[in-house]
């Protein structure tokens, strides 16, 4: 879709915060400067379970060294994520920990000085006293135990969610039962900047203002409030430019809480940066589940039913707002994938350990299912003994099924799933990849193709949240649109930005509304002072939320407009058309300028009965489905595995997708890239390991392997543009979609690509040491010929 | 994290910093690219750093009657652009290369990678096979010590309390030297798994075949002429009975990376054969 206005929806016009991130002028919480300000840095927990006898503060550090104690004192609340879902256990996670300590890491005592290294000098001096407690480091190991991780617990369970089916008649119809484990490792979420925050007490407003490098600053406001008993009226959050959130910037944070605290009760500004070995060690991590699963296929591999048995381990506390249910609920309701099914059973627990808590990472428990979900379709081909793509596309919902409701009631809006995945196949040249791969293997090379396709939930809103009982629940989302005097446009958001582009792509919606070029519309977010209510960004929510709110505001302001510009041009009302940014009627035609110069500097020209809500309107909007938009892709791998050192390489990358109308295919694709980027990383690369007491094994990046630029390949990407019937303009979201394929096409190519060898994979990431523990003794003692061992072995499993 | 608060001295020159590093709680500085994290998570501490980085004394490179001298303060970006002479017949600058990012080559140096001795770092195994020695200054006193006699183990140098690694010095090769390298690394810019590398230099009596990246000290074959002379049929079988003599005890898949490498080393030298 291509707009009328050059740079509205659609375009592909350069990003507006380009200019001031490329040339190093992006302001970050750690680029203020405050006079008076104190930094601060928080004695941690050196194990992962035990209990906290009490804190020795050395003589003369008074009023430098802070314990729950004094938050105590200060009548300070634990963050407390609740959630109506049946049987779900409430854990109170206390921002300094008072009586137990519950992972390696957790915040005990903060400490203030007038720099951080003079900060940690102090943090050195102050010596928790702590008896341990049995770590439970695991979720068997939690499972079983009759040590409870929080004492009013029944079990370890935050939540056990249950779908029963009868699987008796798939059962009895099936001529395969497929059955595999699948295990995805735990994360780091990693962002470029770790969390920050600088919170000072302004007199003139009577404001606590709290900077906070956040996703969802509305959201912090009203959790600060709750922790910190605050009126909201004297609480602003600001989030400036932020380094990537990816979901870890979403929590309310304990240091957050502590923070804003301090200030609150000190009256002055103190600032915590989160550096690099606390988010490793003590940052919430991400993605960790075990599945068991079986499906009931027919003699051509068509689904029948599944059942599954999943555990996610949980970490020691519920994530606020979005608690240990999120990530157990979108297991749920989003393994059965894009696929047709009879019957499907499913339960998932959320097993609490020691370690830090879990939170919900871009693609939100579907990079997981869809890893299942996608080697249980290649597993169920190899078993059928057919192509998997063939086996996918007989599966998949097809574009002649839409809108279709899937077995988890998910309701698919639109598109064709089945023709993403032969555009990738088209790409990949899946029809010529025998001889080439016969080619290689002649070589003595060793390559494979390997594909996966999902939908993405996109800005489910009301209806999906209140059933999960949150403590916020998003609904409507707010914009404000002001034209100045001189017909420049002022929007602003309660979402916020941060990698997204939003300040070009909020930009091109107003400009396809109003015909004004994006050079004259400024976008502010992350301001809860000058900004309307928004829950934020998340669930690729922002472009369909937000883009809807601008683009309502934006009607409601030219239609305030148009009868101004008939006064004013002496035109007939009903004549006035908008066309190329400027209004025309059958006496005359004029621009924005002259709108805005008559309201503001000329009133004496306004017409008697013009409206007084001037030329700035804030309007809400949510779509009136609230289910959520489905976009979709399909992607797919070219791996070559190099037998003798174990390495993956990607020798190409095709991805497929449909996010409904593309507001900037340029924003799309670097989504898309981004996310399928740190695909890549939990294909592959990203493992956050324990050992059985709980100690985190990856405390810097010499441990903890992000992706780099020289393990990427060309990412190539096509777009399908089917409009949601549901939305303004037909937007669906893509925040996330790139993150969700990635393991699941790679370890099908590496599947592929090793077949002669017998082996499965299962099991992310599929480090070298992996691949050739279990390559080794399948191969020849000599050379590279594969031993004649005709059972797969599918490695990947031990027991949850 | 952030460094405890020290002390930073810039000398005028080599003796200076000599005398300064005679005091307790002091350090010598190199590039900063291993010490400077380790100060940063205070797993190393110090009263006082002495910079050496910009010395005269430790910034010269030149060959004299066919041996290279190298001085200490040559960053591996130098070293990787060719700004320094070369006898190793392209192998410095070909290891130069591919030493973690631009960005840590453009200011670490191969005297502080030596010196800091990590089992994995290029230059220690590099200097192992190449059969480096290293000239150690202190007050009034020189020493030459061959880098087998200097690299005591994993992080550990016979380098003494107020001495500084001045420069690394190669043996005089000949037109006949011919070298293999291979390293295996979990992701471009990582510390290596596995080091595999050979030297060979007839006219000078060199044969090393090295093994490293061991978590210890490389290991030269002793018996480096016989596989190199004969590795039968099945190159990576006898590279993974070297390895298995060499460092006794691994996993498989330890001795298999280490194999890996040994044999791409030497398949890389015998490719390049002259």
């Amino acid at each position: 879709m291509t707009s009328s206005s050059p740079t509205g929806i659609g375009r592909r016009v350069l990003r507006k915060e380009d200019e001031r991130h490329l040339h190093g002028r992006g302001r970050f919480i750690d680029d203020l400067s405050f006079p008076r300000l104190l930094e601060a840095a928080f004695v941690r927990s050196p194990i992962a379970h035990g209990r906290l006898r009490g804190v020795a503060v050395p003589e003369g550090a008074r009023g430098r060294v802070f314990t729950a104690a004094e938050l105590a004192a200060g009548s300070v609340k634990p963050i407390t994520a609740r959630s109506t879902l049946p049987g779900y256990q409430v854990s109170d996670y206390p921002p300094l920990a008072s009586d137990t300590v519950r992972f390696v890491g957790e915040p005990i005592a903060v400490c203030l000085a007038d720099s951080r290294a003079r900060a940690e000098d102090l943090a050195a001096t102050v010596e928790p006293d702590l008896d341990p407690l049995p770590p439970l480091a695991d979720v068997a190991t939690a499972k079983a135990s009759d040590v409870r991780l929080h004492g009013h617990w029944n079990d370890n369970l935050f939540i056990h969610l249950k779908r029963e089916a009868d699987l008796s008649t798939v059962a009895s119809r099936a001529a395969h039962v497929v059955t595999r484990e699948f295990r995805m490792a735990r994360q780091s979420m990693s962002p470029m900047e770790g969390k920050a925050v600088l919170a000072y007490w302004d007199d003139q407003r009577s404001q606590l203002v709290v900077y906070s490098s956040t996703q969802v600053p509305h959201m912090i406001r009203s959790g600060l409030a709750e922790c910190l008993g605050l009126e909201l009226a004297k609480l602003r959050v600001i989030a400036p430019d932020v380094g990537g959130g990816f979901g870890y910037k979403c929590n309310l944070m304990p240091e957050e809480v502590v923070v804003a605290w301090l200030a609150l009760t000190l009256r002055r500004p103190v600032r915590w940066i989160e550096d690099r070995r606390e988010h490793l060690v003590a940052g919430s991590n991400c993605r960790e589940h075990h599945y068991r699963m079986s499906a009931y296929v027919d003699a051509r591999g068509r689904l029948l039913g599944l059942d599954a048995e999943v555990h996610v381990d949980s970490g020691a506390y519920s994530v606020w707002p979005f608690t240990a249910c999120l990530e157990t609920g979108q297991i749920i309701g989003n393994l059965p994938g894009p696929y047709r099914m009879e019957a499907y059973r499913c339960h998932v627990y959320g097993v609490a350990t020691n370690k830090p808590p879990f939170s919900p990472y871009r693609g939100v428990a579907r990079p997981g299912v869809a890893f299942a979900m996608e080697l249980m379709i290649d597993a169920i081909a190899r078993t059928v003994g057919r192509d998997p793509c063939d086996v996918r596309r007989d599966n998949l919902v097809t574009g002649a099924d839409m809108p279709y409701t899937n077995i988890a009631g998910k309701a698919f809006d639109s598109g064709d799933y089945p023709s993403s995945l032969d555009r990738v196949k088209t790409m990949l040249d899946h029809a010529g990849f025998a001889e080439r791969r016969a080619r290689a293997r002649a070589e003595g090379r060793f390559i494979g193709l390997g594909f996966a396709t999902y939908t993405e939930q996109a800005a489910h809103g009301t209806s999906v949240f209140a059933s999960w009982g949150l403590p916020i629940v998003p609904g409507y989302d707010g914009a404000t649109v002001r034209l100045a005097a001189d017909g420049t446009l002022e929007v602003k958001v309660g979402v916020h930005s941060h990698g997204q582009g939003m300040e070009t792509t909020l930009a091109q919606v107003a400009s396809e509304l109003t015909g004004l070029p994006i050079e004259r519309i400024v976008v502010t977010h992350g301001d809860t002072n000058e900004t309307p209510f928004s829950t934020g960004t998340y669930a690729s929510r922002s472009i369909v939320m937000a883009g809807g709110a601008v683009s309502k505001a934006c009607e409601v302001l030219v239609a305030r407009a148009k009868p101004l510009a008939a006064h004013l041009s002496r035109s007939t009302p009903g004549s006035i058309r908008l066309e190329n940014g400027r209004f025309v009627g059958d006496g005359g035609e004029l621009g924005w300028d002259a709108i805005g110069e008559a309201w503001y500097h000329r009133p004496e020209r306004l017409p008697r009965d013009a409206h007084t809500g001037g030329l700035e309107v804030t309007e809400a909007y949510k779509p009136a489905v609230d289910t959520g938009v489905f976009s979709y892709a399909s992607h797919g791998a070219l791996v070559e595995v190099d037998v003798d050192t174990g390495q993956v390489k990607l020798l190409d990358y095709a991805i497929c997708e449909d996010c409904g109308t593309l507001v900037n295919p340029m924003v799309v694709e670097g989504q898309t890239i981004g996310g399928a980027v740190q695909g890549i990383g939990t294909a592959l690369f990203e493992e956050m390991p324990y050992d059985r007491a709980g100690q985190p094994l990856a405390s810097t990046y010499a441990d903890y392997l992000l992706p780099g630029a020289a393990e990427m390949p060309t990412i190539r990407i096509e777009h399908v543009e089917t409009p949601s019937p549901h939305t303004r303009h037909g937007i669906k979201g893509v925040g996330e979609g790139g993150a969700i394929a990635p393991p699941a096409a790679i370890l099908n190519a590496v599947n592929a690509a090793l077949a002669e060898f017998g082996v499965e994979f299962a099991e992310t990431p599929l480090t070298p040491r992996r691949l050739l523990a279990e390559l080794l003794p399948r191969r020849r003692v000599r050379r590279a010929e594969p031993a004649p061992v005709p059972d797969v072995a599918v490695v990947g499993g031990g027991g949850a | 994290m952030k460094a405890a608060a020290f002390d930073w001295h810039r000398p005028t020159g080599l003796e200076d910093a000599l005398g300064a590093l005679g005091a307790p709680a002091t350090r010598a500085i190199g590039g900063g690219q291993s010490l400077g994290p380790m100060l940063n998570l205070r797993l190393a501490r110090a009263d006082r750093l002495v910079e050496l980085r910009r010395l005269p004394e430790l910034r010269f490179a030149g060959v004299e009657a066919g041996v290279m001298r190298i001085g200490a303060a040559i960053t591996h970006a130098e070293i990787e652009d060719g700004a320094v002479p070369d006898t190793t017949r392209g192998m410095l600058p070909y290891v130069a290369r591919a030493i973690a990012y631009r960005a840590i080559r453009n200011r670490g140096t191969i005297g502080g990678s030596l010196c800091h001795a990590d089992p994995a770092a290029d230059w220690l195994n590099a200097a192992f096979v190449l059969g480096a020695t290293v000239r150690l200054e202190g007050r009034g006193d020189t020493r030459r010590l061959a880098v087998e006699d200097f690299v005591r183990g994993a992080y550990a140098t016979a380098l003494g309390a107020g001495e500084v690694l001045a420069a690394v010095e190669l043996p005089a090769f000949g037109p006949s030297m011919r070298w293999g390298w291979n390293k295996i690394c979990p992701k471009v810019g990582e510390f290596a798994d596995a080091i595999g590398a050979v030297v060979v230099d007839p006219s000078i009596g060199h044969c090393r075949v090295l093994v490293g990246a061991i978590e210890a000290r490389p290991v030269l074959l002793s018996d480096a002429a016989a596989l190199l002379a004969g590795p039968g049929d099945d190159p990576l079988e006898a590279c993974r009975a070297a390895v298995e003599r060499a460092v006794p005890g691994r996993d498989p898949v330890f001795v298999h990376q280490h194999a890996v490498a040994l044999a791409r080393a030497i398949a890389a030298m015998n490719a390049h054969r002259p």
